[in-house]
Order: structure tokens, then C-alpha cells, then sequence
């Protein structure tokens, strides 16, 4: 049986070069943090990675803090902003945010309100998947000196939709209000420069791109503290602790590097792919209904509801045809939650039940979608077989 | 054939499911969620429905090698398991949860919802056995005794038992273990659950209270003298002798019984043993698990009625009226719950079963 990958949001296969890089690294021996001539050699290999990624999101080599995930970045980033402010102004206890940023930033959000005392503005996003920029000029016109610090994500993961970042910034400019971004779905997919937005940190993780699991990054404005979470040795500038995963950070830069030389022929390929893709469960399914968009959006994620299936059923069918793909949302316990993203959008809880994210990456061909096409009516039929089965 | 093993994270349902697979099906793994959050049943471990649960379930699989997943059944459970169980016991009925289980959830949404998806039955780790016979499906008991599930199984149907697997029937609890840490599932050692899987505590009457209420309430004699004073008569089952809480000894001296709950008055009457005594139960709701038995209401049959999940079988004679089925005991036995089931059996097949209504 064929085997289809299209869960490339979720994780993305591993570049050769990353790969090749990282089992080199891992026999090499030495801590980046020694002083002898074999941790040199391996702090010289992660401060060239450094070097390598700064110009891929355009900041300076010392503005990159590795981190070991996307979600520790963007812990980092909640938590360490929120307490270094509330440290300078007691009265900035305000944390805005939207709707359906990623559980990585909702939920440290949602802890520092639980047990710190935080005070949540989430601003809600259109039907297509917008930030509504109107009640966060509102909100800040109203608690501008209250906020401690403002994050929205670059990109949404479920839906694709590309969010006016630059504008947020712009708005929280006035009331000098640091603005976090997780762009971990963005990096490496389309244009995205820390300076230019204007950014006091932003998240970036290797996984999503072609690099190993295990690595990310917060990008952190230069001259500006953030209180840590982890402490210890001190090792990335005293703001992150641990020793440094040399291999993974290296092979983290190589892969970002492949990726940002490919972009532009990437995003032609996987929008196409996506086109083709959209276009042949259009044909199939007629009264399927796509998310996100119209507007800008990223090149390789398809989010799709097929009324009257559930998308659990629909996930194990598809990977009963070895086609594999997601919700994109939360599981709880292995049970797949209804998407926070989708219904921050105005879906129903049943209609954001029946949703399936479909995500390609340049290594999806053609066949892929061709051999999709061979399995799509039947899994549908069944899984709505299925759902009539428990009305 | 293509079956879904339901996989709770025991060995029992971990053992069925390998046997599946090398009786040459191909065999779907699935968990199911019953609770509407399992993560606070983390640490209230009974065996089959926390988070730890459905990562050995996982666990099972990987090692089997099939494929896994997690089924959400926790509106249906809820729906028709628990919200049951309340209106039950407040309607001073003794409800079998599992029995409830197994015939709405595991033998009906579940395997409704394999059979829409192509899958042919739904394989568990039940101890029973189905035959066949003239080629009509039968159930048995097993041949564990001590292990025998036959009795919560009685109310599936004749359509639901013929997509029903039980590859457990034919072997003893003591080599089911054996047999897993022969195929290396982790889960070989694993206790057995016991108790209402919702009810994480154990504790029924302190749940029940915590729900429907503990209104205070009499508990009298047959004549209606008043003796003591209960905290929800739902919390007490015909055939209970202890936690009463009467300080007054009987004539005789002998212990006080619960008779009768009355859910209307809230009061629980109390006796002395002998007046348990019964030898006439009616039942409706009837099930044939197996083929119909197209009686004349005038018939009468000889059988073995068994009235509890573990209890012995009793010698007797049964009519059918319609969906209702009239049991005379051969001897009489004490302390029998409404709401329970009655299940006939013909030596060790079942024939059908029922939900008790009325004693005398």
C-alpha cells in the first residue's frame, strides 16, 4: 500500500544535509560550554549555526537564544516578558493575545492568569481567519498602559492564514508595548524578517522545516531582559540554561538555510500541489467547505470540513488507506478535541468536528495526490456511514 | 475478517486482541475515552478508564502490532451509562452498569460505527464464548467459571452477538496472564479492575449522595414503625444487612434487612430475613441472545435464572408474554434488587434475558 504523507505542519521529513550534520555532531565530543580545545570546537559549530540562522529571519547572531522546542521559545517568550515588565510596573497586568494562537501561547497565557494573577485580552479573528484589528486598537486604547505584552502568531497552523503582524506592531508601538510572534509554521515558508516587523522576540522551531525535533529558537530583541524560566548553567546569555544541543542546533541552521535557498520554488510547488489538492476533493466532494482565506496565507496548509463525518473516523480511515493527515487541533488524552482555532472562526463544535488539515511539504508529488484522489469518496462514504451510524 | 479489538488497557481485551491477529484478521486496536476528561482519572486508577489506561492499551498494540486509536464515547456513555445509573437507583432500582455498557456502548454505538467503516465485528476481552449452532450464534458461558461474563453479556441481541469476538471463552484467567508474558504485554500483571469504572473513589453511596442529594429519611418496619433514619434511601439494595445504623434489636434478636426502598417517600423498610424470600420474578425489556424462541404465552420451559454478575444459577420454569418473561424459582432465594437482570440459561447457553420488575 502506498503511503502519503500529509501531515507536514505536524512534523516535516529531515533534510539530508540537517541529517547528515547531526549524526556527525553527535559522534563529535565536547560541551560548548568547556574551555578546552574540544568544547571550542563545538561552541565554534553552534555560534556558526547562529550565525547562519540571524540573516534567515534578518536579526543580529546574538538576538537568537536556542531553546530545546517551539513551546519552551514560546514560554520563554510568555513568561519571561510578563514577569520582567510586571517586575518594572506593577500595573502591567495585561496580557493580550487572539483567539486561536497555538495551545503554546494560550496556555502559558491561561497559567500566568490562573495562578499569577494575569489579566487575558484575546482579540478575536474574523470568519476567514483574520485578526480583528479594530478591538486591539480598542483594547489598547482602553489598557494600553496596562499590557505587559502582546502575541499573535505569524501564521495560523490550522488554517494557514498569514496575519497582519506588522500592524500589530505598529499599533502596540505607541504604548511601547514589546510584541511577541510565534512564526514557527511561517519560518522557512514565506518572507519573514524580525527587523523589519519590528518584533521584540519572536519563536522559531527546526522541526516544521526540514531539522531535527528537539531544537527551536526565540528570537529576543538586543539590550532587552526577559526573566528566565530555566536556570542553571546560563549557557545561552544567562536568559536560557542547558547545556547547548550542539548536533541539533547545528543541524537546525543547515536545514533553515536549505529551506530559505528553496523557498521561492517551494511555495510555487507546494501551492500548486495545494491547488490540485483542493481542486480534486472540490470534484469528489462537492459540498466540502475550505477554511481560511481568501487573503494571504501560507503555501502548503489545506484545512477542509466534510459535513456529516467525524474527524476521527476520517483520520483512521484515511490511514487505514495509509494517508496520513490531521485536525491540526489539541488531543486531550488521545481523544482529539474540537478545534479552538476554528470555532475562535465561528464554526460549531460539530462542524469543527468534521475538519481535517491537510499539510504538504516540497517532498508531496503529484502521485500523492493522485492516489488521495483513488481513496477520497471511499473514506468519506464511510466515515459518514459512521457518523449516521451514532445520530 | 476486519475487526476492532476494544483495547480498555487490561490483559484480558491486550490477550483477545493478539489472538485476533493470529487467527489471521486484521485487527484494528481501539480505546475507549469514556470519561469526559481523563486526565482526572489519572491517579484514580480502576483499571480501565484513566489516561495510565489507554497508554497501556497503546502500549498492547505496539506490541501486537496493530494499529491504535482512540474512540470518544463519552457523550453516549454518559447518555446512557451514568445518566442510567442516576435515574435507576432514584427510582430505587438496582442498575448493572456494565451490563448497560455492553449493550449501549461496546456491542452497539461501537460496533454500529465499525460496521459503517467497513469492519466486519468488534473483538473483547469478555469471558464467553460464542457458538454456533444449526448455524445460529449462541452464547456461553465460559469455561472459567470463577471468570464467567456471560451473565453482562445476556442482553446483547442476535444481530449484536453475531459481530460480536470473544477469543477468551476457551481459557482460564490464570493462562490468559501466562499467555501475555509470553507475548510480552506489559499489562500480564496488571490487576483486575473491579468496581463502577465512573465511580474513581469506590465509594457508590457517596457518589450517588454527591449527586442525587442525601434528604433525610425514614427507616421503618413492615408495620411502618420508624427505627432510624437514613441518608438517601437510593444509596441502600434490597438484601442489605449492614450500615443500618438501628439501635433497637428485633423480638428475636436477629439482624434487620433492607426489604423494599420507596424512592417516592424516601424510606427504606427493613425485616427480618425470611421475608427476602422469593420465589416469583418478573422481568421485562426481554432479549434473546440467540434465536427468538417463538413460544406461545401458555408454554412454560425448564431453565437456570441467575440474577447477579457472580452469582449462582437456580433451577426454574419460565413463560414468555411478549417482551415480558415470568421465572418461578424451584426453592426460593432471598434478597433480589429490581433493576437487575434475569438471565435464563439451558445448561451453559444462554437464552435470554430480561430486567427484573417485580419479586414476590
Amino acid at each position: 500500500m502506498p503511503r502519503v504523507y500529509f501531515d507536514n505542519a505536524a512534523t516535516s521529513p529531515i533534510n539530508e544535509v540537517a541529517l547528515q550534520a547531526l549524526v556527525e555532531q553527535a559522534r563529535a565530543l565536547g560541551n560548548p560550554s568547556s574551555l578546552h580545545s574540544y568544547g571550542r570546537e563545538a561552541r565554534r559549530n553552534v555560534e556558526e549555526a547562529r550565525e547562519r540562522i540571524a540573516p534567515l529571519v534578518e536579526c543580529e547572531p546574538s538576538e537568537v537564544i536556542f531553546t530545546g522546542s517551539g513551546t519552551e521559545a514560546n514560554n520563554l517568550a510568555i513568561k519571561g516578558i510578563y514577569w520582567h515588565r510586571l517586575s518594572e510596573n506593577k500595573k502591567r497586568k495585561v496580557i493580550i493575545t487572539s483567539t486561536f494562537d497555538h495551545h503554546a501561547i494560550l496556555d502559558p497565557i491561561r497559567w500566568l492568569a490562573e495562578s499569577e494573577g494575569a489579566e487575558v485580552i484575546e482579540v478575536p479573528v474574523d470568519s476567514s481567519g483574520y485578526l480583528k484589528l479594530d478591538y486591539l486598537e480598542t483594547a489598547l486604547e482602553n489598557r494600553g498602559s496596562e499590557v505587559s505584552l502582546i502575541s499573535v502568531m505569524h501564521s495560523n497552523n490550522e488554517v494557514g492564514t498569514i496575519q497582519p503582524i506588522g500592524e500589530v506592531v505598529h499599533l502596540a508601538k505607541k504604548y511601547e508595548i514589546p510584541v511577541h510572534s510565534d512564526a514557527i509554521q511561517s519560518f522557512g515558508k514565506i518572507p519573514l524578517s524580525f527587523s523589519e516587523i519590528g518584533l521584540f522576540a519572536m519563536t522559531i522551531s527546526a522541526h516544521k522545516l526540514g531539522g531535527p525535533i528537539g531544537v527551536g529558537a526565540l528570537i529576543l530583541k538586543k539590550g532587552f531582559d526577559v526573566t528566565p524560566l530555566l536556570h542553571g548553567g546560563g549557557q545561552e546569555r544567562d536568559i536560557r540554561s542547558g547545556t547547548m544541543n550542539a548536533p541539533a542546533i547545528i543541524a537546525f541552521s543547515l536545514a533553515a538555510q536549505a529551506a530559505h535557498r528553496n523557498r521561492e520554488k517551494n511555495s510555487i510547488y507546494v501551492s500548486a500541489l495545494r491547488e490540485s489538492l483542493l481542486d480534486t476533493i472540490k470534484n469528489d466532494i462537492p459540498d466540502a467547505v475550505l477554511h481560511g482565506g481568501p487573503g494571504e496565507r501560507l503555501p502548503g496548509i489545506l484545512n477542509v470540513r466534510f459535513p456529516n463525518t467525524e474527524s476521527d473516523s476520517l483520520l483512521l480511515l484515511f490511514d487505514s488507506e495509509g494517508i496520513a493527515c490531521s485536525t491540526g487541533s489539541a488531543c486531550t488524552a488521545g481523544v482529539q478535541q474540537a478545534s479552538h482555532v476554528l470555532m475562535a472562526m465561528g464554526l460549531s463544535e460539530p462542524e469543527a468536528r468534521s475538519s481535517l488539515r491537510f499539510s504538504l511539504s516540497p517532498e508531496n508529488s503529484k502521485g500523492d495526490i493522485d492516489y488521495f484522489h483513488t481513496c477520497l469518496k471511499r473514506v468519506i462514504e464511510r466515515a459518514r456511514a459512521a457518523y449516521r451510524s451514532n445520530a | 475478517m476486519k475487526l476492532i479489538a476494544a483495547m480498555s488497557g487490561g490483559v484480558d481485551s491486550a490477550v483477545a486482541a493478539a489472538r485476533a491477529v493470529e487467527s489471521g484478521n486484521e485487527v484494528i486496536g481501539v480505546h475507549l475515552a469514556l470519561s469526559k476528561n481523563p486526565k482526572k482519572y489519572r491517579s484514580g486508577a480502576r483499571g480501565c478508564c484513566t489516561i495510565e489506561d489507554s497508554h497501556d492499551a497503546r502500549r498492547a498494540a505496539d506490541r501486537i502490532g496493530i494499529p491504535f486509536y482512540i474512540w470518544d464515547m463519552s457523550e453516549e456513555f454518559h447518555e446512557n451509562v451514568v445518566e442510567n445509573f442516576l435515574s435507576e437507583y432514584s427510582a430505587g432500582r438496582t442498575p448493572n452498569p456494565c451490563l448497560r455498557c455492553n449493550e449501549k456502548i461496546k456491542f452497539a454505538a461501537v460496533l454500529d460505527r465499525a460496521k459503517a467503516m467497513g469492519f466486519d465485528g468488534v473483538v473483547t476481552g469478555h469471558y464467553a464464548q460464542v457458538k454456533s449452532e444449526n448455524g445460529n450464534k449462541t452464547l456461553h458461558r465460559a469455561i472459567d467459571e470463577a471468570k464467567d461474563q456471560s451473565y453482562v453479556l445476556a442482553v446483547l441481541n442476535y444481530e449484536q452477538l453475531n459481530g460480536a469476538i470473544f477469543p477468551l471463552g476457551d481459557t482460564r484467567k490464570e493462562d490468559v496472564r501466562k499467555e501475555a508474558a509470553r507475548r510480552g504485554l506489559t499489562v500480564a500483571q496488571k490487576p483486575d479492575s473491579h468496581d463502577i469504572c465512573f465511580v474513581p473513589s469506590g465509594d457508590n453511596a457517596g457518589w450517588l449522595r454527591d449527586r442525587l442529594g442525601s434528604e433525610v429519611g425514614p427507616i421503618v418496619d413492615a408495620t411502618g414503625k420508624k427505627l432510624g433514619e437514613h441518608h438517601g434511601a437510593y444509596t441502600y439494595t434490597i438484601g442489605q444487612r449492614r450500615g443500618l445504623g438501628i439501635s433497637e434489636p428485633t423480638p428475636t434478636g436477629s439482624p434487620r434487612y433492607v426489604l423494599k426502598i420507596e424512592p417516592k417517600s424516601n424510606t427504606v423498610v427493613v425485616g427480618e430475613h425470611e421475608e427476602l424470600a422469593i420465589s416469583n420474578i418478573s422481568g421485562e425489556k426481554l432479549i434473546w441472545c440467540g434465536p427468538t424462541n417463538n413460544s406461545s404465552t401458555t408454554e412454560t420451559f425448564r431453565g437456570l435464572a441467575q440474577v447477579r454478575a457472580h452469582g449462582s444459577a437456580y433451577p426454574c420454569s419460565y413463560s414468555v408474554h411478549g417482551e415480558n418473561l415470568e421465572v418461578i424459582l424451584d426453592s426460593p432465594i432471598f434478597g433480589l434488587a429490581t433493576g437487575q437482570a434475569v438471565v435464563i440459561y439451558e445448561d451453559d447457553r444462554v437464552v435470554c434475558s430480561a430486567t427484573i420488575s417485580r419479586t414476590a
